[in-house]
């Protein structure tokens, strides 16, 4: 048992402690990390596939929230980059250019160029204006994709085979899902090092107070453009792994519920934590998935939640808006700042 | 020769004039105060000389360059720098790291991805420095938003001076401080004497007649006088609009 | 292209311009008064064309659709006001963009539960079912009625906002809301009574989209998206920039898709513009929206902030 904190005023005694919130995110990792091997043995697939569309979710998330958690831009167009993404992939594909290295040059290269363009654009509007902005632009490609007819259009079109890397079969579910795993990790790692560098700072610094951020010097204009930009390309990445594994693009993946998904999630997990919007794609999909398989035997409850399933996901993200403040991962880390320094 | 030069300055409010051609000159190393009943328009005086408010006539010069239609973000890194009367830092950060924010944004260089500021020396030093310096140095790891409001005042100050400005603008730095902290405070301000060239808006006599080398007095926009402090104490202009009954107490 | 085809489109662009201005109008106010982002505003508007296609089909009557649609959306607005909105005045946009997130789920979902996922369709009245002739262009009685409902609306809209002591409130209260509230204006009663007056504009307009457009669940998102960039378009907080933003946007929106495609066969080889030209078209108004933000930040006609 920790003592008795000292009072705020006196320089609280140094705690040898690991944080409680360190703690959860290891074991989250660790649990991802030991998925496939546990689905094996229970002889359920189906896991793998599962959770390797949370943690894609979780990647866009954790893109997105580096703009919304750390620089405060509420972008409700995030979806537009995931399509991307996945398009990038199933164009190249449809045309028979199936090396993988091809598929995430293309992507990363026109997914900046995109992005910087939209970005700049979006960034004209301030508070409000930017974030309808933001779902008008996704609204927009959503609309080029559905008149793209020889890319199936509404219904999108499948892929024959996945991306190929020479040293990684993307075939096998599993080494997919190691894949996936690793992006993640090495995502959330980079992040991490970047809201700690200086960029890191300017961006947390806007969102805190951006007046004083300009008459301290800063190019705020160049930094968040370059947040935005940084976060879209995650969303890319996130939304190439999603096209490998479901093997079909469609521009659903656009669709402004998407755009809202991502930002349900990134908040239920909490804003301004670079693990937590992975915690609240866990927990969504995992909702997602309990809702739409809803069948406890309560009579005609269950058809009704599972036929409108969405509704019941909408009480939800009404109610994580109305009443959760820092999201859940996020009220683990706030208790640790508490108590701990 | 001066550093700061503001001539002939007009900004209107649709009908209303809140800087009436407002004239000013500040030395290198000077301390030139501008007091004033409220409502005499020095906030709209700081923000027009910071570029946060565009005037509608007049010139400003920073050591002989007119600097008017430059934005806030030129003037900063330009040698001007400005505290707030109502305290703007960063409360989610703690000391240390809101002067470090400052002394960065100075030293330019935001596009720096991967190594983390707090190991870095070129922002840590300094700012440590700074926090002594302005008596915060044992707070340097509190939140700003666990920090008592003087606390947070001399905060404001640190980060004007991470600027390493030319001319210091400070508006009211020793707002809702107390007695002992006000005395604190003008400590703090004596010593940067000689080194800035500063601007200070303020309302505690005491302190503006133990610092300032200069007063302008600003009514309803106007400068009514401009001298040094016995020339303003003496002036029965000054003390018909402004010190009025005060005139005794001083 | 024939001039009666161009006038039928510019027509069909007003008669748009007018359904967006029904909705942009309550919303850019809600937004520039309350500062508050109502996402489901749509879903007022859907909520409006089911109220009145259910009770067109049950009675016959048109006259009772239109009290359903109107009454229904506003009591169904204040009620949204009340329990979700009025939690989050103080709160980020973020939180307030979730919350009506959430409620345009819960709203389709139960539309899809009342009616069923497939589009219920409205007559149009019997007393609007003809066609007027134009000097020669035969257009359909009914849109021309939208076009003359809406300038009637914008007409009294007009009247109210810049006649009457509450429009003065309420342009007060776009211009500086805390002003009007330290004046000691009761600014909830303000805000709720705004926030009803555009859901039940946003209840009209659903009434009269009942039978041209399809009455099913979600259709209230398309719509909102416009309304969104013809807010930003025109100004957000601004009634003058939604009305010519509403018409811009319907016109451009609305001759575009029509001849577009047509321009480009013209223009390019034909089967580019076979693939291309529905794209670009339905791509027109946000490049137009792209245009105006780069030249005006802050749209065409600005509330001008104290």
């Amino acid at each position: 048992m920790a003592p008795p904190t000292a009072p705020a005023t006196a320089a609280p005694p140094r705690r040898r402690r690991v944080a409680l919130h360190l703690w959860v995110a290891g074991a989250l990792l660790l649990a991802l990390a030991l998925v496939p091997l546990v689905s094996q043995l229970l002889g359920q697939g189906f896991y793998v596939t599962l959770v390797s569309r949370m943690m894609i979710f979780g990647l866009a998330a954790v893109g997105l929230n580096l703009v919304v958690g750390y620089g405060a831009l509420v972008s409700f167009g995030h979806a537009l980059y995931l399509g991307f993404g996945a398009y990038a992939v199933g164009v190249l594909s449809f045309h028979g250019i199936h090396d993988g290295w091809v598929h995430l040059a293309v992507a990363l290269c026109g997914g900046a160029v995109l992005a910087t363009v939209i970005g700049a654009v979006c960034l004209r509007a301030k508070g409000v204006a930017f974030i309808m902005i933001t779902l008008a632009f996704a609204q927009m490609f959503y609309f080029l994709g559905v008149s793209l007819k020889q890319y199936g259009g509404d219904d999108g079109f499948a892929i024959d085979m996945r991306s190929q890397f020479g040293f990684v079969d993307l075939d096998n579910s599993v080494v997919l899902y190691y894949v996936i795993f690793a992006v993640l990790v090495a995502v959330l790692y980079a992040l991490y090092r970047l809201v700690n560098a200086r960029f890191g700072m300017v961006l947390r610094g806007c969102k805190s107070n951006e007046r004083r951020m300009a008459a301290l010097g800063f190019p705020t204009h160049q930094v968040k453009l370059t947040a935005y930009v940084i976060s879209a390309l995650v969303c890319v990445v996130a939304g190439m792994l999603l096209a490998n594994l479901t093997r079909f693009v469609s521009p659903a993946y656009m669709q402004w519920l998407v755009s809202g998904d991502l930002l349900v999630i990134a908040v239920l997990g909490g804003l301004g934590t670079l693990i937590g919007p992975l915690v609240g794609a866990v927990l969504w999909l995992t909702m997602e998935e309990v809702l739409s398989s809803f069948s406890p035997g309560w009579g005609m409850v269950d058809e009704l939640v599972r036929n409108h399933w969405l509704g019941v996901a909408g009480v939800v993200a009404l109610l994580v808006a109305l009443l959760l403040e820092h999201g859940v991962y996020g009220a683990i880390v706030a208790r640790d700042e508490e108590s701990g320094s | 020769m001066t550093i700061l030069s503001v001539k002939g300055l007009v900004k209107r409010f649709g009908g209303l004039v809140a800087t009436d051609h407002f004239e000013l000159d500040v030395a290198p190393g000077e301390i030139h105060a501008i007091i004033g009943p409220n409502g005499a328009g020095k906030t709209t005086l700081i923000n027009q000389l910071s570029g946060e408010l565009l005037p509608d006539e007049g010139s400003i010069r920073l050591d002989g360059e007119e600097i008017i239609h430059r934005p806030v973000r030129w003037r900063a890194l330009q040698g001007i720098a400005r505290s707030y009367q109502i305290t703007s830092v960063f409360p989610e950060f703690t000391a240390l790291q809101n002067v470090m924010l400052a002394v960065q944004g100075a030293s330019g260089g935001s596009f720096s991805f991967w190594k983390p500021v707090s190991s870095d020396a070129t922002l840590v030093q300094p700012a440590r420095a700074l926090l002594q310096q302005v008596g915060l140095g044992d707070v340097a790891s509190r939140r700003v938003s666990s920090l008592a409001h003087g606390a947070r005042r001399q905060l404001e100050l640190a980060m004007t001076m991470a600027l390493k400005p030319r001319v210091m603008l400070l508006d009211e730095p020793m707002a809702g401080m107390s007695h002992q902290e006000s005395q604190e405070m003008v400590r703090l301000l004596q010593k940067l004497k000689g080194h800035y060239g500063i601007v200070l808006v303020e309302h505690d006599m005491d302190a503006v007649f133990a610092l300032a080398d200069r007063i302008t007095v600003m009514v309803y926009g106007r400068p009514i006088a401009c001298g040094t402090a016995d020339a303003i104490r003496n002036d029965p202009e000054v003390r018909r609009a402004y010190l009025g009954e005060q005139a005794e107490a001083i | 292209m024939t001039f009666s085809l161009l006038l039928t489109q510019l027509l069909n662009g007003f008669q748009l311009g007018v359904l967006l201005f029904l909705l942009s109008a309550g919303l850019t106010l809600v937004l520039g008064i309350m500062h508050v982002i109502n996402l489901a505003h749509g879903t007022l508007f859907m909520m409006g064309a089911y109220f009145a296609a259910a009770t067109f089909g049950l009675t016959g009557s048109f006259m009772l659709a239109a009290v359903a649609a109107i009454a229904g959306s506003l009591v169904l607005g204040a009620v949204i006001e009340r329990v979700v909105i009025a939690k989050l005045y103080a709160r980020d946009h973020l939180y307030q963009v979730l919350a009506t997130f959430g409620v345009i789920l819960l709203f389709n979902e139960i539309a899809r539960y009342g009616w069923g996922p497939s589009p219920v369709f409205m007559d149009v009245p019997a007393f609007l079912s003809g066609t007027v002739d134009l000097g020669g262009v035969v257009y359909p009685a009914y849109r021309l009625a939208i076009i003359g409902v809406g300038l009637l609306v914008g007409a009294g809209l007009y009247f109210v906002v810049h006649r009457t002591r509450v429009g003065m409130l309420v342009r007060a209260g776009a211009t500086d809301a805390g002003m009007v509230a330290a004046l000691g204006v009761d600014i909830r009663r303000l805000n709720a009574a705004v926030f009803a007056a555009g859901a039940a504009l946003a209840g009209l307009a659903g009434l009269m989209a009942g039978p041209i457009l399809s009455v099913q669940p979600g259709m209230g998102e398309p719509v909102l998206i416009l309304t969104l960039v013809v807010i930003v378009t025109g100004g957000v907080g601004s009634v003058r920039g939604a009305v010519y933003g509403a018409l811009i946007v319907g016109v451009v929106d609305t001759v575009g898709r029509a001849f577009l495609p047509t321009l480009m066969r013209e223009l390019m080889d034909r089967s580019v513009a076979m693939a291309a030209g529905p794209a670009v078209a339905s791509m027109l108004i946000y490049l137009l929206m792209a245009v105006v933000l780069a030249v005006r930040p802050a749209g065409l006609f600005p509330v001008k902030h104290g």
